[in-house]
């Protein structure tokens, strides 16, 4: 067997706040395909950006050791110098210039700073025949479809003579066949001497093509196992993806069955949403989902799984492309094609992404709060400023928002304090029903125990409540019901009583098992 | 913080302090205040400098009652754009095309009283309209079409200056009615005892005086009813006496000639009205969440496309009454008239604190800003700077007002 190519040696990232990786230690072999595995967060890419010199030498600790010597990388440029190319799960391809020019971007075949066209079409048709593509290289790139997309970044990595391929979750965008295609020709670059680390959620895809697989969790590098030993099952991995403990504290929780006599206040059936620009994508196909008042129901999925493209395309169609399926609030159908319909049928959505869709950073607390509910501060169009003021200051406190007054601007507030004032904002509008998108990301362990009490509360009240996160401890210590979802379709519905990590983390690894 | 300050001094300072440490408190106290808030007074205290620059340089002929009320009709149409050129920049956009419409409307006002002797009150209305007209159409293709406002408005300022010569072909037009010019060049009618002043003039002062001694202190006791940080007591007094001395300044300055020019009382109503909405209503606090994070306006359930559309339907109505008074200050209608008026606008809200990437602003800013570059124009050319000069100026005052913002900004944020 051939010996290490590669060896990350107890690497440790921080960033402000966060321990990113801790004691990271990956050792891959000369000429496998070497898979990476973890829950969202758990380290992966960092881990990788780490190695490509995205963060640069000096801004992490520990040792990285490449074809035996000590490497220092202050760049992308320098580690691709080396050979180590990665590929983003983004594609990093620009869209209107052609095949040819994309792949040699940055490293053109040029003499005196004018590019050599014949060379760099000879060239280039040469590497697309490699990763099997036989489009002209003067096709634009936004001409192609994102299957080949991909393979044309790889005969870009091909053109900087690579000897290590990092691919972070290359699938995870493309259908069957087009992963199939990929899948091969990783294959078909081992055997031509290329190493490659392959990130991926997919554990069928992982036995199809990896030798050995290393699992990280929480930062830390679990354990390294060799894929062709018969004792390496689906359920073994898993088992080293979930490890984590169970010592989040939650607040004490009966759990709820809801009024099982009356309808669901939200009731989602045969939910199908395209792409918005690939139209052939299905992102979310065919789901159906209820929750009943005074119910917390989770929905657990990796990256791709689909649940905030879910939750968009139902509130007000903020994602994608309609493609079917019907929203009942207590029993009744009702439309929900804007913004303004789902709100006003008293639904929230609490966005995953407060910076970008949740809050207007430059203005305060005050207007941010009252922004969604303003005609119940206002008459005639005009708002009562003096009663718009009582709102928030009554959130402020309540919410327990750590800021000198209400008018202190949003931005200037820690992500814990921010997600309070979203949740304010929301809750002010008086909804039934209100879809948490990953309430709690980010934020410390102090303010998330308080959304968590906060959540609690809502659904004592009667709400109905829509619990989306990556964190399975978190949904296992709050949610009574839990549905599990990958690569855009439902795949388990486990009551609170049955559920383990084990379980969701089965069901949300679960491939596509109906091919088309 | 600072207000500790004044809460503690009538309680624990001993009866007997110095009267020279309040003195020194009381500077203290202002440039606290002032480097907190630099970004709302820095400009009013630019103005302030400017003022009193050129008043030294002209050897007090910037103050002269004349001037201060040429001053007035001068900028008054730039004023009047740079209002609605506010919401649109706060909005996120641009609007290139009010100085073409500003002409268009004045000769519409031209061939409609000039050739087809409509009465002018009806003149008036006609005009508006056709301002709410040039200016849904263009907020149409903007806000439901998509097209960006830079190539909407620059297409507008294309068209709306070709449609004003063909209107008046390629010729001036005028005179208008007496009634119009009024609009542009009138002052407020003088009644009551001959008493060097004009009357009505200082009763207005008086009045607008007292109104914002009201409003001010109303204000204070309702921000101190929720105890929020309110100006300490001293600094509060001093603002108040700062303000009504301004007030009344004005008022004699404007009353020892002519009196109130009718546009600044219609220009005050303006103000007066687009503050109010700006703070006030629903439609004022959408304009500032969609400039300031569409994305988050859109999943609140806000209408940005309704907003956006009504913002430069507004913009249309305010242009095109800045085209009736130009077109009446003139008393014709000029196939040459309103050139660079939206760049002026545009520079007078930057001036006056917008933001390029919108949600940032107040209605107050751009008049601020309106004038700092009013008084420029006035004060150069009673200097007989020449207008090579006064360009270079001008733009160069427009880099350092909002330079120095981007750097005040920059060094509160880190």
């Amino acid at each position: 067997m051939a010996g290490p190519v590669l060896e990350m040696r107890s690497i440790v990232k921080t960033f402000p706040g966060v321990k990113a990786l801790s004691d990271v230690t990956l050792t891959v072999r000369q000429g496998e395909v070497h898979a990476i595995c973890g829950e969202n967060g758990a380290g992966k890419s960092t881990l990788m950006k780490v190695l490509s010199g995205v963060h640069p030498h000096g801004t992490y600790e520990g040792d990285i050791l490449f074809e035996g010597e000590i490497v220092r990388f202050k760049d992308i440029r320098a580690s691709e110098q080396h050979g180590i190319v990665i590929i983003h799960q983004e594609l990093a391809l620009s869209p209107y210039l052609s095949l040819a020019e994309n792949i040699f971007l940055g490293n053109e075949h040029a003499r005196g700073g004018f590019i050599d066209w014949r060379q760099t079409l000879r060239h280039a048709t040469e590497l697309l025949r490699r990763v099997g593509l036989d489009d002209h290289p003067e096709t634009r790139v936004a001409d192609i479809g994102v299957g080949k997309q991909q393979l044309v970044e790889i005969a870009k990595a091909l053109s900087k003579k690579v000897k290590l391929l990092i691919l972070d979750e290359p699938t995870a965008a493309l259908n069957d066949e087009d992963s199939d295609k990929l899948l091969h020709l990783i294959l078909e670059l081992k055997k031509q001497g290329i190493t490659s680390i392959i990130i991926s959620h997919k554990l069928n895809e992982i036995r199809k093509v990896a030798d050995s697989v290393t699992i990280l969790r929480d930062g830390r590098s679990i354990e390294t196992l060799d894929v062709r030993s018969p004792e390496t099952t689906e359920d073994r991995i898993i088992t080293g993806m979930v490890g984590r403990d169970l010592d989040h504290r939650f607040p004490e929780r009966t759990p709820h069955e809801g009024e099982a006599d009356a309808a669901p206040a939200l009731e989602i059936r045969n939910w199908t949403v395209h792409h918005p620009i690939d139209q052939e994508r299905k992102v979310v196909d065919d789901v159906s989902i209820d929750v009943r008042r005074g119910e917390i129901v989770g929905i657990a999925g990796l990256m791709g799984a689909g649940r905030t493209e879910l939750a968009m395309s139902v509130f007000g169609r903020t994602y994608g492309r309609y493609a079917g399926g019907t929203v009942r609030k207590d029993g009744t159908e009702i439309r929900t094609r804007t913004v303004a319909e789902a709100v006003g049928h008293g639904i929230a959505y609490v966005t995953e992404d407060r910076k970008h869709y949740g809050l207007n950073l430059i203005d305060t607390i005050n207007r941010n709060v009252s922004l969604t509910a303003l005609h119940k501060v206002a008459r005639r169009g005009i708002v009562d400023e003096h009663e718009e003021r009582q709102v928030s200051e009554g959130f402020r406190t309540s919410m327990n928002i750590k800021a000198p007054t209400v008018f202190e601007p949003v931005g200037k507030l820690s992500g814990g304090n921010q997600q309070k004032v979203v949740l304010s904002k929301w809750i002010f509008a008086g909804p039934d029903v209100l879809i948490l998108d990953e309430p709690t990301r980010g934020i410390d362990v102090g303010a998330k125990y308080e959304i968590y009490t906060v959540i609690d509360q809502l659904a004592a009240q009667g709400k109905a409540v829509v619990f989306i996160s990556s964190e399975l401890p978190e949904l296992l210590g709050m949610c009574d019901r839990i549905y599990t979802m990958a690569a855009g379709r439902l795949t388990g519905e486990v009551p609170r009583a049955e559920a383990t990590q084990e379980v969701l983390m089965r069901q949300m690894t679960k491939d596509k098992e109906v091919t088309r | 913080m600072s207000t500790d300050v004044t809460d503690k001094s009538p309680a624990s300072a001993p009866p007997g302090g110095s009267g020279g440490a309040a003195g020194t408190g009381l500077l203290q106290l202002m440039l606290d205040g002032l480097r907190r808030n630099m970004r709302q007074y820095g400009m009013l205290i630019a103005l302030g400098l400017i003022v009193v620059l050129f008043a030294v340089w002209t050897d007090g002929d910037l103050l002269l009652p004349r001037n201060v009320s040429n001053l007035v009709l001068q900028n008054s149409y730039i004023l009047i754009l740079a209002i609605g050129m506010m919401l649109v920049i706060i909005a996120g956009h641009i609007d290139l095309s009010v100085g073409s419409l500003t002409a268009f409307v004045g000769a519409f006002a031209a061939v409609l009283t000039v050739q087809h002797h409509v009465a002018w009150p009806v003149a008036v209305v006609l005009c508006l309209l056709m301002g709410a007209v040039a200016g849904s159409v263009q907020g149409f293709l903007i806000a439901y079409l998509g097209i960006p406002s830079f190539i909407v408005t620059l297409a507008g300022m294309l068209l709306f200056r070709g449609l004003t010569e063909i209107l008046l072909k390629g010729q001036t037009l005028g005179p208008f009615p007496d009634g119009l010019q009024k609009i542009g060049n009138g002052f407020l009618p003088e009644v009551g005892p001959n008493t060097n002043y004009h009357n009505i003039t200082l009763l207005l002062g008086l009045v607008l005086s007292v109104a914002v001694v009201w409003q001010e202190v109303r204000d204070r006791s309702r921000q101190q009813e929720f105890s929020l940080e309110v100006l300490p007591a001293r600094l509060f007094l001093l603002k108040l006496v700062a303000l009504v001395a301004a007030i009344l300044a004005l008022t004699l300055l404007l009353a020892s000639y002519k009196g109130a020019p009718i546009v600044l009382i219609v220009l005050g109503a303006l103000v007066v009205g687009y503050g109010y909405v700006m703070r006030n209503a629903v439609f004022g606090r959408h304009i500032y969440a969609i400039g300031g994070n569409l994305p988050a306006a859109k999943l609140s359930g806000v209408k940005d496309k309704k907003v956006t559309f009504h913002v430069f339907l507004n913009m249309g109505v305010l242009a095109a009454l800045a085209g009736l008074v130009v077109a009446a200050r003139l008393n014709a209608a000029s196939p040459k008239a309103g050139v660079n008026f939206e760049l002026e606008a545009i520079a007078s809200s930057f001036i006056g604190g917008a933001s390029m990437s919108g949600g940032v602003g107040t209605v107050l800013g751009a008049i601020i800003g309106g004038l700092v570059l009013g008084v420029l124009n006035n004060g150069m050319n009673l200097l007989s700077v020449g207008t090579d000069w006064q360009q270079v100026i001008k733009g160069l005052a427009l880099l350092v007002a909002v330079g120095f913002d981007v750097w005040n900004k920059r060094k509160s944020g880190s």
